[in-house]
């Protein structure tokens, strides 16, 4: 099976700020990330703030240009940013962004916004695109009569199926979803994850699922890749690596999420501070906070590893675990 | 106090307020004398009464209300009516020409430094600065004591004033709406920078610029007042709004009528553009109709 997208060892550093006085502080937000989405599955990608999920989500579209490492759509490699091509590509990978409304031009109306994809790639006639958009609204479930609102008249869970609904129109082949419901009321994230499963299904696209809600990942992705500063620290069908996380930050996740019936006493806290991709521990990013760790640990930079047929961890804990069965 | 129960006043407060519609009163007598003003500019040659260099040296300083002087005559004998509605042609002229030539200039430039970044936005940004900081007064001036007056340099002089501002404005919320939002959404689905900048940006940064076009608007009318004072704008016989007021200063206390005319018409002008301009930004804005 050929994959939609094959990612390589992206890297994207950004140069902070140190201060009035001090040293500029590169942060790698992204740190040699490589994945793989095949056609019609869902990936989700989960961890913390700062932990370069959505640079990663840019980059994985070109929008954010990778400093290192190849991206490749459908076989071929990622034409360079604002050229001919790229524009072009835009019509087959979409984005559906965290704040609806910040992404929706607040002076046009919602029917002229879904249409303006058609328009950019001068798909079909005057008539067809109206076509469309009245297709699409029904398909995002907006009503007909909301066609002529304004973004700021809609409540936010409408606005996001606008924004999603423009991102269908090219029939792309990928769509990548930044955090498309942390903005929204519970009740909102249900409908909205319902319908972006609901489409999946029935157009076959790809999606790439960032998000930092494990419950929704878990509802909605085949696969699921778990982020810890920059890196890939697991991965794994969705179902494998919920019911058994082998990587311990993906444990504390796991255990993190609270289920009701359950009581809380097993639960792995975790300890020390939130990361800071500035500040880089040496040897496996995640140490100083493993409830685990061991002098390996705090040396050597774990590399992803094979765990069965399906999953990777990236854990010197885990790989000896593995070998130890092995044998 | 007697207490007025819910029941009694609740009827009337279930009637949904109307729409407003209307164009308020003030921006209504805006729009009126603004269209008066273009009326008179327009159509200056068929409506005034007197050539504006006839002179009638035996009605001199008549003061207003003369039957055939409505506004009065000046030193000269001038009929101030016929002089107010050339006045009004050129300063309009200038101040329409000038205004619309530095919106579109700092606009542009502004919409440039915003999208290449680097080197042309730092080279935008310091001519902004250097604009800025140079008296524009005496910059004027020496290009005109340079060139000699003439109505083409006076708008293409008076249109790099105030660009700067512009530049400013466009390029700062073109940077906001570019980094995160809207605009960076468009680029996502594939928009060339063109279609950027027109169809999203432009009309989104649409009203800061129209207020800020209503600041300049006066400005200019002013500063060619200015020089036309200092006599290197609008040259005699030729006049302007700021010519008139310059020369009838000296007959400040004998005749105010030749002063307080293009100075009430300069009011007037100035007060309405601002109200017109803070109605209209207002009324292209969607999100408070």
């Amino acid at each position: 099976m050929s994959f939609l997208l094959e990612a390589d060892d992206l890297v994207r550093v950004y140069t902070g700020r140190g201060g009035l006085l001090g040293k500029a502080q590169p942060v790698r937000a992204v740190d040699g990330v490589s994945l793989r989405l095949g056609r019609g599955e869902t990936l989700g990608i989960v961890g913390e703030s700062g932990s370069g999920k959505s640079t990663l989500g840019r980059m994985l579209l070109g929008v954010d240009p990778a400093q290192g490492g190849t991206v490749r759509f459908d076989g071929r490699p990622m034409p360079a940013r604002n050229t001919t091509e790229w524009r072009a590509l835009r019509a087959r990978m979409q984005m559906v962004f965290q704040d609806p409304l910040a992404a929706l031009d607040r002076r046009l109306t919602i029917a002229a916004q879904i249409r303006e994809p058609l328009d950019i790639h001068r798909i079909g006639t005057e008539a067809s695109r109206a076509t469309r958009v009245t297709e699409l609204m029904h398909a995002v479930g907006l009503r007909p009569d909301q066609a002529k609102r304004f973004p700021h008249e809609l409540s936010g869970g409408q606005r996001q199926r606008v924004v999603i609904a423009r991102a269908l129109a090219t029939k792309a082949d990928m769509l990548v979803c930044d955090e498309p419901v942390s903005a929204l009321d519970v009740s909102i994230q249900a409908q909205v994850v319902n319908l972006l499963r609901m489409l999946q299904k029935q157009t076959g696209l790809s999606m790439v699922f960032i998000s930092h809600d494990l419950k929704v990942v878990r509802n909605l992705c085949d696969r699921v890749a778990v982020m810890y500063l920059g890196r890939i620290v697991e991965e794994g069908p969705s179902e494998h690596l919920f019911a058994n996380p082998r990587h311990p930050y993906t444990q504390a996740l796991v255990s993190s999420v609270p289920e009701p019936g359950r009581r809380l006493d097993g639960r792995v806290i975790l300890q020390g501070e939130p990361p800071n991709p500035a500040k880089r521990p040496p040897g496996c990013a995640f140490h100083p906070r493993c409830l685990r760790a061991t002098d390996i640990c705090r040396s050597g930079i774990p590399a992803l590893q094979p765990l069965g047929t399906d999953r990777t961890a990236a854990c010197h804990l885990v790989a000896g675990e593995t070998r130890a069965e092995v044998a | 106090m007697s207490l007025v129960t819910p029941t009694e006043t609740a009827p009337h407060r279930v009637v949904t307020l109307p729409r407003k519609r209307r164009i308020p009163l003030a921006v209504a007598a805006g729009l009126g004398w603004l269209a008066l003003m273009v009326i008179c500019a327009v159509f200056a040659d068929l409506i005034r009464p007197y050539d504006i260099t006839q002179m009638d040296l035996s009605a001199r300083l008549s003061p207003p209300g003369t039957p055939g002087h409505w506004l009065g005559t000046d030193e000269l004998g001038r009929d101030v009516l016929s002089r107010l509605f050339q006045s009004v042609r050129v300063s309009l002229v200038i101040a329409f020409g000038a205004t619309i030539i530095s919106a579109v200039f700092g606009t542009t430039l502004g919409f440039l430094a915003a999208q290449f970044r680097g080197i042309i936005e730092h080279l935008v940004v310091m001519l902004a600065d250097f604009q800025a900081a140079l008296p524009f007064l005496i910059m004027s001036l020496a290009v005109l004591a340079f060139f000699g007056s003439s109505m083409i340099l006076l708008v293409g002089l008076m249109g790099f004033y105030g660009w700067e501002r512009y530049a400013r404005i466009a390029r700062g919320l073109a940077i906001s709406a570019g980094a995160q939002g809207y605009a960076a959404a468009v680029v996502q689905l594939g928009a060339t920078p063109r279609r950027v900048y027109l169809n999203h940006i432009l009309p989104n940064v649409a009203s800061t610029l129209i207020v800020s076009m209503t600041l300049t608007f006066p400005e200019i009318i002013l500063m060619e007042s200015g020089l036309s004072f200092l006599g290197l704008g609008v040259q005699p016989p030729d006049t302007s709004l700021g010519n008139m007021v310059g020369f009838g200063r000296e007959y400040l206390t004998t005749a105010p009528w030749i002063m307080l005319g293009p100075a009430v018409v300069i009011m007037f002008t100035t007060l309405s553009i601002s109200l017109v301009g803070d109605w209209l930004r207002d009324k292209l804005d969607p999100t408070i109709r």
